[in-house]
């Protein structure tokens, strides 16, 4: 939660759904938003990780976060999102059911995260916020995506970033 | 300083180092009874351009080397001085010590400052002929081209100053003005046996003589380099600009980008109807000519002629033909074929290894020649040439041919086993074994029989392979294949369900249907077919990569027989697609590696198609069905 602390002005948040609940994420982290597209499956891999995409040249694997964290059904149409990250140097792309916004947050808007009730593991919450009545989980999305549970990256090169 | 001059190291390292490669190779030609006039004076400018250079970064050790070479090319330019073939040598020495020192300061590492005083001396000598006593032509070799590996450089490399060099010319030149040096010219004193860098020590001549070890750091050394030293050349006489290789390969992708885009601007064409769509399809036509255009011209830009590896060649024969007098000649040809600049790096120790191979192993010596109704001058040929989409390099030589009797021999000494009756291909093959050497005697050139094993490694990681192709008492021909670039594959487009995947052609023996009486099951469902009356163990490709295939039995899919590094086996798939040359993606940038892949890439629809790594495919395979199938 060390970016907790970071927030000190208005930051900027891009907020996407996950089955019915709100979450966002830094938007500085966001390099385009796309629709899904088939992917090439890869073997051995988690069933989270959905395969590889060519996205202008470069091999970049999808998550589906819908999978990983057992929250709204995972279905793919016309209207499936496809966030596309620029993390540590590589790029991510994570499947949710759909952006909605971006909202601008301060630190005092910020509630710390409970210890349960949500389909995240604390450690990759910054906390909780409430804009127009509606709760939206704010995704520690940096923590996240380099954490081990997710094996995106390889351990010993995710030391190195 | 203000500026950072760090940020203009790697430039000038680069520079530096073609200064002294054009310098080396201007030194091998040059005529000594009659040296061209032009030749001298671009030796002399690429003295002058590396001392200045080095002048600028405060690279000491360079600057006086290179200061006193200068001095020397100018009298000699100027015809003050007279060039022989022992002052030929001398200057490649000097060569070989400022590469050295170059590449010291490349990597950070310990200058080393014996060496280079040593040269400087040397070089002095001949400036002030009266001053000390010239060494010996014999000794010159020392400083080998070898540098790691050699066995030369240690054996003769050093301890040639039996006597004390007297330093009296120092204040001539005046760079080692520095009174706290103290490694500032120096004289080394130990004997020729114990001589190695490491423990090389030393003594000073300036007023306090103390005795420091070459291993010490020398902080102070020499620091008055030529500081009055112009700025390097202005002039330049080639007009190439230097470019950051991840520029280029950031164009490549672009390019390649650009080429998938304009094929699906293609698709659309085609369903477009009418006046429109007749207009639209030849303005794609002409754009799909344009890209194609683009697209070779930027792959071009990677691509440098082979006669950077080669031009080091004349120089290696040189040096090893007079240290094993054997009389030899050495032909260049195709030096303006173009290769993937990745690839010429990793050509020059494959090829240095081959070379001296034939010029040890494979030329005869000038007694047994002549005895062979021989030209007593062996000749070996450099070659290179580009077929189709690879890149063929040759090195022949009319040496005496590989000796079937005495591989044979020696394979069942190393208790190799070979077939019966293996074909003549077959036999050579077994050269490269790790270990195999059938010199009668190691020499400290070759027959160590550590290295052809490599040079046939380093050949596959490039993905290219090597042949032979010999005849006893008329010589042998190497032969290593390559593809056009690094980054591209030649290769069989396989598919599973509704995945496609990658087998490098390389790895490819055949593929066919194979028949259902010639699929043999074993105990848990391992499968064996029966090729030619040989059992090859079955992967289904479906199982390895967890897909769900159009065909689970054998018999209705495809078999494709992949001949690994150490395993064979038969990889069972849906169906061929076809052949095509794919260029390969790194899938670790953003993922991970995955077992069984080497890397991904991008098909003509846009979609992404995995490599296949049979290496670590041929691991999967049961190794009790490998047994079995043996």
């Amino acid at each position: 939660m060390s970016e907790a602390a970071n927030i000190q002005k208005d930051q900027e948040f891009l907020t996407f759904t996950l089955g019915e609940e709100n979450y966002a994420l830094d938007i500085l982290t966001v390099k385009e938003i796309r629709g899904y597209e088939s992917v090439t499956k890869i073997a051995n891999a988690p069933p989270f990780i959905k395969g590889v995409i060519n996205l202008r040249g470069d091999i970049v694997p999808i998550v589906d976060l819908r999978i990983k964290f057992s929250v709204g059904t995972a279905t793919y149409d016309e209207f499936t999102i496809v966030i596309v990250l620029h993390i540590h140097n590589r790029i991510v792309g994570i499947v949710v059911d759909g952006v909605s916004d971006v909202v601008s947050l301060n630190k005092d808007q910020l509630r710390p995260p409970p210890d349960f009730g949500v389909a995240f593991d604390s450690r990759y919450l910054l906390g909780l916020a409430t804009i127009n009545e509606q709760m939206i989980i704010m995704v520690d999305i940096n923590e996240l995506i380099s954490s081990e549970e997710m094996g995106l990256f390889n351990t010993e090169q995710h030391q190195v970033v | 300083m203000s500026i950072d001059m760090k940020q203009f190291h790697s430039v000038f390292f680069d520079e530096s180092q073609e200064h002294l490669d054009e310098m080396e190779h201007l030194l091998l030609d040059l005529d000594t009874q009659n040296p061209d006039p032009e030749q001298l004076n671009t030796i002399f400018r690429a003295a002058h351009s590396v001392k200045g250079g080095s002048g600028i970064f405060g690279f000491d050790a360079l600057g006086s080397v290179t200061h006193i070479m200068e001095s020397l090319l100018d009298n000699v330019r100027q015809g003050k001085l007279a060039i022989d073939p022992q002052m030929v040598d001398l200057f490649l020495s000097s060569v070989d010590v400022l590469k050295g020192i170059l590449e010291s300061y490349k990597s950070g590492s310990e200058i080393d400052w014996p060496s280079a005083n040593r040269i400087c001396e040397r070089l002095e000598a001949i400036t002030h002929p009266k001053s000390t006593p010239v060494e010996h032509e014999s000794e010159i070799e020392g400083f080998g081209l070898f540098t790691e590996s050699s066995p030369i450089e240690v054996e003769d490399g050093f301890g040639f100053f039996g006597d004390p060099v007297l330093p009296s010319t120092q204040e001539t030149y005046g760079f080692f003005a520095d009174e706290s040096s103290t490694a500032a010219a120096t004289n080394v004193q130990n004997s020729p046996e114990s001589a190695a860098p490491a423990n090389a020590s030393l003594t000073t001549n300036i007023p306090s003589p103390e005795v420091v070890t070459a291993s010490a750091p020398v902080k102070n050394a020499p620091s008055a380099a030529p500081t009055k030293s112009k700025p390097a050349d202005v002039v330049s006489e080639n007009s190439s600009i230097r470019v950051d290789v991840t520029k280029v390969d950031q164009l490549i992708n672009l390019v390649g980008e650009i080429v998938i885009t304009q094929s699906m601007l293609n698709l659309i064409g085609q369903s477009i109807d009418g006046a429109l769509g007749e207009k639209f399809q030849s303005v794609a036509a002409e754009l799909e000519r344009n890209t194609r255009e683009i697209q070779e011209a930027v792959m071009s830009i990677r691509m440098l002629p082979v006669s950077f590896v080669f031009n080091r060649f004349p120089r290696v024969v040189r040096d090893l033909s007079t240290k094993l007098g054997k009389s030899i000649d050495l032909i260049i040809e195709g030096g303006d074929t173009e290769l993937d600049k990745g690839l010429t790096e990793k050509l020059v120790d494959p090829l240095t290894h081959l070379v001296r191979n034939s010029i040890d192993h494979g030329i005869e010596s000038t007694e047994v020649r002549v005895e062979r109704n021989k030209n007593p001058t062996g000749t070996v040929v450099l070659k290179a040439a580009q077929q189709g989409g690879s890149i063929v390099i040759s090195i022949s030589d009319d040496g005496g041919g590989l000796s079937r009797k005495k591989i044979l021999a020696k394979a069942h000494e190393k208790n190799i086993a070979v077939g019966e009756n293996p074909s003549d291909a077959e036999v050579w093959q077994l050269i490269f074994a790790p270990g195999f050497s059938t010199a009668d005697q190691i020499t400290d050139v070759s027959g160590r029989g550590v290295g052809l094993d490599v040079v046939k490694r380093n050949v596959q990681s490039l993905g290219g392979r090597i042949d032979i192709e010999s005849v006893e008492g008329v010589g042998a021909t190497f032969t290593i294949r390559l593809p056009l670039t690094l980054a591209i594959v030649d290769g069989m487009c396989v598919s599973v369900g509704d995945q496609t995947f990658i087998i490098p052609l390389v790895n490819i023996v055949e593929s066919m249907q194979p028949l259902q009486k010639d699929i043999k099951t074993l105990v848990g469902d391992d499968q064996l077919l029966l090729v030619r009356d040989q059992y090859w163990p079955i992967l289904p490709l479906y199982k390895a990569m967890q897909l769900e295939p159009d065909f689970k039995e054998a018999h209705k899919g495809i078999a494709v027989l992949i001949e690994a590094n150490k395993h064979r086996f038969a990889l069972f798939v849906d169906a061929l697609v076809g052949q095509q040359q794919v260029v390969i993606k790194s899938l670790e940038q953003h993922y991970r590696r995955i077992q069984g892949v080497a890397g991904a890439t991008i098909m003509g629809d846009g979609s992404v198609a995995l490599i296949l790594d049979v290496e670590s495919l041929a691991v999967t395979v049961n190794p009790h069905t490998l047994q079995q199938a043996s």
